[in-house]
């Protein structure tokens, strides 16, 4: 009841990027999130975490509307981009989609190019108005996502011959080149080795200026490294949601601090 | 039931030898190998029956790519093919085949008295059948199309009768010849002799693949020209039709058609009309194309479209099935960075099916490149000697198609018609081997992408 009433006070937050009320996901019979509420703030990078099947990526998806492409799955409820309604039918999913980006939690690069993988975005939004300035465009993605380095010599290449840690970095750089004000990111350090993993925390961080983020992640070390907010999600219920700094300190759900001590997962 | 067979004292820890194989292995092994060897005697079949069948149709058809000619001057002379002297082209179509056959026999006479041929009981009509009855109406084409020849003698290779040509072949013999009212042994000693001369040759016979059908007398100069017009023709319509239909209906009912009962239905009827037989299509042409739109009969138009009907299912089932087979997160990466539905399918869906979808377009138009029945119904297996003319007017001239042809000179009395079908049977096979390769040649081509 107390929880509620703190929630409550914050969707009246003008700084909430993001507001979901009362999501519901069906997938077909099978409920898979159930009465989520929060709010999430703009520059501002929030983690989901919870065990897995727990629904993260369910949510995450329903942010874009990618689970438009699921046929069984149904919302209820709303969520709010900047006040508007991303679910009211006047809304293109695919203008949303420009504006709220997604790393998926599988890498899925095109088999094209590393340059035309990142600048696919750019291309079809029109943001480049001619060549050097696409060029600039996939070079400052590719040094954002840590690959740069690693791929300046053989851009041309297919992005599909990269290692499983290079291409989850290159659908950073081709998310991130579209310029959205949300990144929704699942698991994007899942296949990368540590020091990779650093230097995508640093792009979150740095990302945090200007848009914001919303990472899933089942690394508590990681939520804690690079979150500000944390959302804890368990059989499909959002548990308890706060400051990260609040969350693995002080948890106030006993279910949160047996997971994030490691008993439930 | 493997427990019960141990022994009670075997003990459990006992460990058997790894190079001796257990029972369980050996068993294993035996029935793999038994599985090899039924594989492997599949393949074996298959590959006997390919080069039996392969082996007859090059036998009997290989001999219509060569073909029997006589080379003589012939003296055109201007005062009977041009009695008016101004070679005006349509005085000179007034004179009739006859004359050139004349002329012909004239000069076939004057070779063998030249060098000297002594055939006992040689008939005059051993002399003059001994060139077949095309020959006269080649030479007046020829003189047609090329004026200036009147008056000159020119050296001219003339086609000789089919017996005479089989003789060469090991179709016709001295002793069937005596039985046999289109020739007799005096006209093939007559031939071999004009041989001996160096007048008489056995040559790579181009004209085979030019010339048109020609009559039941005349196997001679039967050739495959039009028939490879018509099916190339009808080819032309599958693909300019088929080809958009079918991909653009697959991309429809894959990509953009929500998945209800109509789409059901009409996934569940496409695949039954893959089913349906060929000769249903040439009713169906029949009654729509010809008797209700009025088109003509015989003609390319009508076979290809009969054709692209039979051929759409074929397309549609094959792009389905290779845009089913991209990945789905490729879909979901295209839509994740803002793409529409469109886009994600032309840039990113269709490169990836593209191989998928040539072949199985590929394969349609190999299926409907050696269709009969529909085609019968349809009046293409009448009879046609002039050429239709360049797509798109062509397209409704009447022709004949490869297929057509082969069953139509299967039909016919003479054998030399027998070795025609075969010769056929190598073009058709041939056209379809290039379109397989053509298949692999863009699959390997376009699957470098991924
Ligand atoms: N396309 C789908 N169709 C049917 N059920 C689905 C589908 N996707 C997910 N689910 C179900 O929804 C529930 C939540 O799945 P979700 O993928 O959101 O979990 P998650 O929290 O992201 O797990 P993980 O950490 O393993 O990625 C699961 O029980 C899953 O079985
Ligand atoms: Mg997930």
């Amino acid at each position: 009841m107390n929880d509620m009433r703190i929630l409550e006070r914050s969707v009246d937050q003008t700084d909430a990027k993001i507001s979901a009320k009362d999501v519901q996901v069906y997938y077909g019979d099978k409920q898979a999130i159930k009465d989520v509420n929060v709010d999430i703030l703009d520059k501002t990078v929030t983690a989901f975490i919870g065990p897995s099947g727990c629904g993260k990526s369910t949510f995450l998806r329903c942010i874009n509307r990618m689970n438009d492409t699921i046929d069984v799955a149904r919302i209820e409820g709303s969520i709010k981009l900047d006040g508007e309604d991303v679910y009211d039918k006047r809304v293109d999913p695919v203008q949303l989609r420009a504006r709220v980006g997604m790393v998926f939690q599988k890498p899925n690069p095109f088999p094209k190019s590393i340059y035309d993988n990142v600048s696919y975005g750019p291309r079809i939004h029109g943001l480049a108005r001619n060549k050097a300035e696409l060029d600039e465009i996939v070079e400052k993605s590719l040094r954002g996502a840590a690959l740069w380095n690693e791929v300046k010599d053989r851009l041309q290449e297919p992005g599909t011959g990269l290692s499983g840690g290079q291409q989850q970095r290159l659908c950073i750089a081709r998310a991130v080149a579209t310029q959205p004000e949300v990144l929704l990111m699942d698991e994007p350090c899942s296949a990368l080795d540590p020091i990779a993993t650093g230097q995508v925390e640093e792009l979150i961080d740095q990302l945090r200026s200007e848009f914001s983020v919303v990472i899933v992640t089942h690394s508590m070390q990681q939520a804690a490294r690079v979150s500000q907010k944390t959302a804890f999600f368990h059989l499909g219920y959002l548990v308890e949601y706060g400051d990260t700094d609040d969350i693995f300190t002080n948890p106030r759900d006993p279910r949160t601090e047996s997971y994030i001590s490691g008993r439930i997962g | 039931m493997t427990d019960a067979t141990i022994p009670a004292g075997a003990s459990p820890q006992a460990k058997d030898s790894l190079l001796v194989p257990d029972a369980r292995t050996r068993k294993r092994n035996a029935s793999e190998a038994r599985f090899r060897a039924y594989g492997l005697g599949a393949i074996v079949i298959a590959v006997i029956m390919l080069l039996i069948l392969l082996f007859t149709i090059i036998t009997d058809g290989i001999g219509a790519f060569r073909q029997t000619y006589l080379t003589i001057p012939v003296t055109l002379d201007a005062q009977q093919l041009d009695p008016s002297g101004n070679r005006d082209p349509e005085d000179l179509k007034k004179i009739l085949t006859l004359t050139y056959g004349n002329m012909l026999n004239g000069a076939v006479e004057g070779v063998i008295a030249e060098s000297g041929i002594q055939v006992a009981d040689l008939t005059e009509k051993d002399v003059n059948d001994l060139i077949s009855k095309e020959a006269a109406a080649q030479l007046r084409n020829r003189v047609l199309a090329n004026p200036e020849l009147i008056g000159q003698t020119v050296e001219s290779r003339v086609l000789v009768n089919g017996r005479v040509d089989g003789y060469y072949k090991g179709r016709v013999s001295m002793a069937s010849a005596a039985l046999d009212g289109n020739t007799s042994p005096q006209q093939l000693q007559l031939a071999d002799a004009l041989k001996d001369a160096g007048l008489l040759a056995t040559r790579w016979n181009w004209a085979f693949l030019s010339n048109p059908d020609a009559s039941d007398q005349r196997p001679e100069a039967a050739g495959v020209g039009i028939a490879i017009l018509g099916s190339l023709y009808m080819m032309l319509v599958v693909l300019f039709l088929a080809v958009p239909i079918g991909v653009a209906a697959s991309i429809y009912l894959e990509e953009f058609a929500t998945k209800n009962r109509l789409t059901d239905i009409i996934e569940v009827n496409i695949s039954n009309l893959a089913a349906v037989p060929s000769i249903v299509f040439g009713i169906l042409g029949l009654a729509v194309f010809i008797n209700f739109s009025g088109l003509p009969q015989s003609a390319p138009i009508v076979g290809g479209l009969v054709l692209t009907l039979m051929t759409l299912p074929t397309i549609i089932i094959a792009t389905r099935a290779s845009l089913k087979a991209v990945p789905p997160s490729i879909r979901d990466a295209a839509l994740g960075v803002g793409a529409s539905k469109m886009q994600s399918v032309f840039h990113h869906v269709l490169p990836l099916a593209l191989p998928g979808i040539l072949t199985g377009t590929i394969i349609g138009l190999a299926q409907a490149l050696g269709e009969t029945a529909p085609l019968l119904l349809i009046g293409m297996v009448a009879f046609v000697k002039n050429f239709p003319s360049a797509p798109p007017e062509g397209l409704f001239d009447p022709a004949s198609a490869l297929p057509v042809q082969v069953y139509n000179w299967t039909q016919r009395a003479d054998p030399a018609f027998i070795e025609r079908a075969s010769g056929a049977i190598i073009v058709l096979l041939v056209f379809l081997l290039c379109m397989n390769l053509l298949a692999i040649y863009l699959r390997r081509k376009f699957e470098r992408r991924w």
